[in-house]
């Protein structure tokens, strides 16, 4: 327990009648009892209690929170490291998981840049002056996921990968002005598409959910779905299952009924495959965590959304912009804020109002370190990696490749025998061996999915293989 | 100091052949791209990305960074935003790699301790709202906001209610709130605000009625009232079926000292990275975890972290769900943060808080008030909002002037032009974590500002390496990326 001075501590007999002032330093706090003094003497109140003076007696709270005592940072530190010790990170079991966040390695100068905590204590740009180094960052971040995806203008992120389709999806609904139908490709993460159809729950558009039972979307199938009331086609390249889609056809059979091709691609594998701007995406989205963040549980992570120059008007989240101050020198602002919800209120163009700024300056440094070459390499060190653990896990008896598509970094096994209690087994041996697609999809519980990047060692996958074949 | 480097872009500073990162050589005995993939699926060269070596990479950034101001480097009122102080521990122990290195779908088995922490921070949110059910999910308030409209929806379409199709939203609430409304299909509908500040309870009563599906409320408000009508507005909204959200964005002036739950709303999002205090991140991430009543708990999104006798586990077999609205749990990092904040602080810490906020409020209220109008009151909660409307009119120096040159002072301005009820509004929120020197060094700031010459004002910041950034040719001629 923390302080322990003065004649506050206590039960549920203390409250209300507390004392009139606060007892010394809490956590946190640097104004003192004497400090307090003279500050409630200033106000011209007796007690802290008469600051609340506006809050009805009836709905106060007559006790203490019921949460645990305080604890000192050593506690604190002790408590984490005993909570942490009973999981069993990536770093501690070898990770072949994928679906939608990875393992990649982040170089230490993007945790080092981010760890300055001008940038990390920081919050939105609102005054130019005072903000230069992140509205720079996030200037440079749009101009790099532009030049990533090939298309002409990026915003300064959203909130994660997911959400992003969503975002897509509601900002074609405007650029378009229909409201019939959104045609997804069952091979788009079976999440990303859950997001969906909660954010349209109360809106016009239906949602088509086209299959792929041969792990991609059949080009022909499109042309039939699509019609002059569907605003978009949603397709994920590589997508869920690691395929890859025939996204050049598949844009031709969208924008020949005037729809909008929307397109979730993996970052990293635009070292080696066509960029979204160079087939034909109108709106390109993405999970940006494999740009150098960590996989955390989950999140934080940061959705990128890029798109050609005539829907900018029409784009969700912040933007920054480059003008000049009144002495002419060159700086970036926060732009085009009249499609935002604190000035629009309910005509905005989105409910969101921030970025994830900390994540887009990880992902902004990240690819400054790879440039070109160190992206290329990345991209082509996935690629063979996970194309041999394919090769050697397929040689395995009972292993196969559920479908024949060229894919990029993830691959999906059948297999014999039951899934779940396979990858508990290779789990015990130290090995995230993989997803379990029955959860999702539950024609594929004889299904496995695999994720392999640049991190794993040729050790690491011959290793899986040994494993598996004992598990 | 020649900071050169910093006002250069990243791209100015590229040269070809030169990189920061090295990757190993491939170990397994495989081809390339062009003999594993179709020809006709690879690009013919990689994203012309800009060309960097380490130590300029590092210059960069680092440079670039000493043009910010943040919470770690001058105090920072920005008001509603509730910059605090962003303890260096958390960022120690969120970093963990049995916290930073879990992959969300790991096996339960794997993660026992994260789902542990998830379990009690549900739980910990709970309380502290005085609501029994909690989703972790939303990525921000804002998300947080959307969320719980479409549980609300979703409790009305299950209860046949359809013809619940209003939000009703104070004028003086976020713009958050419309949007959120919009979105989870819902007409906004905007209630006045009366002379006091507070909900006009007039207006409220002739707009409530069988259409009412949720009315929104922030308490305190954005003027930094507390709402004192608030048992009267819960008992007349709920007489006509419909639901009380309260925009959490203010918990931090009543923590442990009223419950949302018990002053009668029925949802709520947080702002975890403004109460209990994530590093803002110059934008981001937020955390806006939902907390609602027992009847819209089936509703939450899935999945929840659940208790069971085999340990802990997500609970995804929840038939009445609106679903998703993240791909995994949220934003757990900053989650993390927000439970080692609640472990560090204890029951005592937490109320402790909301005085020592309310009091450094009030204090700089009670030195600025006869020099600033003030329009709403004597007091305030956690923060209050200023006027510059008389100077504006009388001496032609505005709310922004004001703002601006603070920041030639070494202080962040407040926030400037919101609530939108209140002219040429400064809204002021100092939290907790400031010292009475710091608060006087500001109060005595702000009226010495206001003894300046208004054409030194109107030019602001003067010391700074920019001043009055042209933000209508940015939106006129937008350039939004650097071109070669």
């Amino acid at each position: 327990m923390l302080g322990g001075v003065g004649g506050c501590q206590g039960g549920p007999t203390r409250f209300p009648a507390r004392c009139t002032i606060a007892e010394v330093c809490l956590s946190y706090i640097l104004n003192t009892p004497d400090d307090q003094q003279t500050m409630l003497r200033q106000i011209g109140v007796a007690s802290l209690q008469d600051l609340f003076a506006s809050i009805p007696a009836s709905v106060r709270l007559q006790r203490p929170l019921d949460v645990p005592a305080s604890m000192s940072e050593l506690e604190l530190t002790q408590h984490m490291l005993a909570l942490t010790a009973r999981n069993q990170s990536a770093d501690q079991a070898v990770c072949f998981l994928g679906g939608g966040c990875y393992d990649h390695f982040i170089p230490a100068v993007v945790d080092a840049i981010a760890g300055r905590s001008e940038y990390y204590t920081a919050y939105t740009p609102y005054q130019a002056e005072a903000s230069q180094g992140s509205l720079q960052a996030f200037y440079e971040f749009q101009t790099l996921i532009c030049q990533l995806t090939g298309l002409d203008v990026a915003n300064a992120s959203l909130y994660e990968g997911g959400s992003a389709v969503a975002e897509a999806v509601l900002m074609a609904m405007t650029v378009t002005g229909r409201q019939g139908k959104v045609v997804v490709a069952e091979s788009v993460h079976p999440d990303y598409r859950r997001i969906l159809g909660t954010y349209l729950a109360n809106l016009d558009p239906r949602i088509e959910t086209l299959p792929t039972p041969q792990g991609f979307l059949d080009p022909d199938d499109l042309q039939r779905a699509v019609d002059d009331e569907t605003c978009c086609v949603v397709v994920q390249h590589p997508n869920f299952f690691g395929g890859l889609e025939e996204v050049e056809a598949l844009a031709k059979a969208t924008h020949a009924r005037g729809a909008l091709f929307v397109v979730s691609f993996d970052p990293l594998s635009l070292g080696l495959l066509k960029r979204p701007g160079e087939y034909g995406a109108d709106i390109a989205v993405a999970e940006g965590q494999s740009l150098g963040n960590p996989l955390a549980y989950g999140g934080p992570y940061l959705g990128l959304l890029a798109c050609r120059e005539q829907f900018v008007r029409k784009m969700p989240g912040r933007l920054v912009g480059q003008t000049v101050d009144r002495r002419g020198t060159r700086c970036w602002v926060l732009t085009l804020q009249t499609r935002e919800q604190h000035i629009r209120r309910e005509k905005a163009t989105s409910n969101i109002c921030t970025n994830q700024g900390l994540f887009a300056l990880r992902a902004t440094v990240y690819l400054a370190a790879l440039g070109p070459q160190g992206l290329k390499e990345t991209a082509d060190l996935c690629l063979r990696k996970a194309h041999y653990a394919a090769q050697q896990l397929t040689a395995l008896p009972g292993v196969r490749l559920k479908f024949k598509r060229p894919f990029f970094k993830e691959f999906t096994l059948q297999v014999e025998g039951a899934v779940p209690d396979r990858l508990q087994a290779l789990l015990r041996r130290g090995y995230h061996a993989g997803l379990a697609l029955g959860r999702w999809y539950p024609t594929l519980a004889d299904c496995v999915s695999v994720a392999v990047t640049e991190k794993r060692t040729r050790t690491e996958i011959d290793g899986l293989v040994a494993a598996w074949k004992n598990a | 100091m020649d900071k050169n480097q910093s006002t250069q872009l990243l791209f100015e500073l590229s040269h070809p052949g030169r990189r920061t990162h090295r990757l190993p050589a491939c170990d397994v005995p495989l081809g390339d791209a062009s003999t594993l993939l179709p020809a006709d699926t690879l690009t013919s060269s990689p994203p012309p990305l800009p060309e960097v070596g380490e130590i300029d990479l590092v210059r960069h950034y680092v440079n670039l960074s000493t043009r910010n101001m943040a919470i770690d480097t001058n105090f920072y009122p920005l008001g509603s935003c509730t910059m605090k102080y962003n303890p260096k521990r958390h960022e120690r122990l969120a970093a963990l790699s049995g916290m930073a290195s879990m992959h969300p779908l790991q096996s339960d088995a794997s993660t026992q301790g994260v789902l542990e922490l998830l379990w009690h921070m549900q739980n910990f949110l709970g309380e502290i709202a005085g609501l029994e059910a909690v989703s972790l999910q939303p990525a921000a308030g804002a998300q947080g906001e959307l969320t719980a409209l479409l549980v609300a929806a979703a409790y009305f379409k299950d209860r046949q209610e359809t013809q619940r199709t209003r939000v009703l939203i104070p004028d003086s609430a976020h713009g958050t709130n419309p949007a959120s409304a919009a979105l989870a299909g819902f007409d906004a509908v905007t209630i006045k605000s009366n002379s006091r500040g507070l909900v006009d309870l007039e207006d409220l009563r002739a707009k409530l009625d069988e259409r009412t599906a949720v009315f929104m409320i922030t308490n305190p408000n954005t003027l930094g009232l507390f709402d004192d009508q608030i048992p009267t507005i819960a008992e007349m909204v709920h007489r006509h079926g419909a639901l009380i959200y309260l925009d959490g964005a203010n918990m931090n002036a009543i923590l442990g000292i009223t419950r949302p739950g018990d002053f009668g709303a029925d949802m709520m999002h947080y702002n975890v990275h403004k109460t209990f205090t994530g590093p803002h991140g110059a934008g981001g991430p937020g955390s806006g975890p939902i907390a609602v009543r027992q009847m819209l708990a089936p509703y939450l999104p899935t999945p929840l972290v659940v208790k069971t006798a085999n340990g802990f586990t997500l609970d995804y077999d929840r038939p009445k769900s609106i679903g998703r609205v993240h791909s995994f749990y949220g934003n757990v990092g900053i989650l993390v943060r927000g439970y080692c904040y609640i472990r560090t602080l204890g029951p005592e810490g937490l109320r402790q808080v909301s005085e020592i906020a309310v009091l450094n409020a009030n204090y700089i209220l009670s030195k600025i008030k006869h020099a600033y109008e003030v329009p709403h009151g004597e007091r305030c909660m956690h923060e209050f909002v200023a006027s510059a409307r008389t100077l504006r009119r009388e001496r032609r120096i505005s709310a922004m002037d004001i703002g601006k040159r603070l920041l030639d002072y070494g202080y962040h301005a407040p926030t400037v032009y919101f609530p939108l009820v209140v002219a040429e509004a400064l809204m002021i929120e100092p939290t907790e974590t400031e010292s009475k020197e710091t608060l006087d060094a500001f109060a005595d700031t702000l009226l010495r500002i206001r003894e300046e010459d208004a054409t030194y004002l109107q030019q602001a910041p003067h010391t700074l390496p920019l001043s009055r950034p042209d933000e209508v040719k940015a939106a006129k001629e937008p350039i939004l990326r650097w071109k070669p």
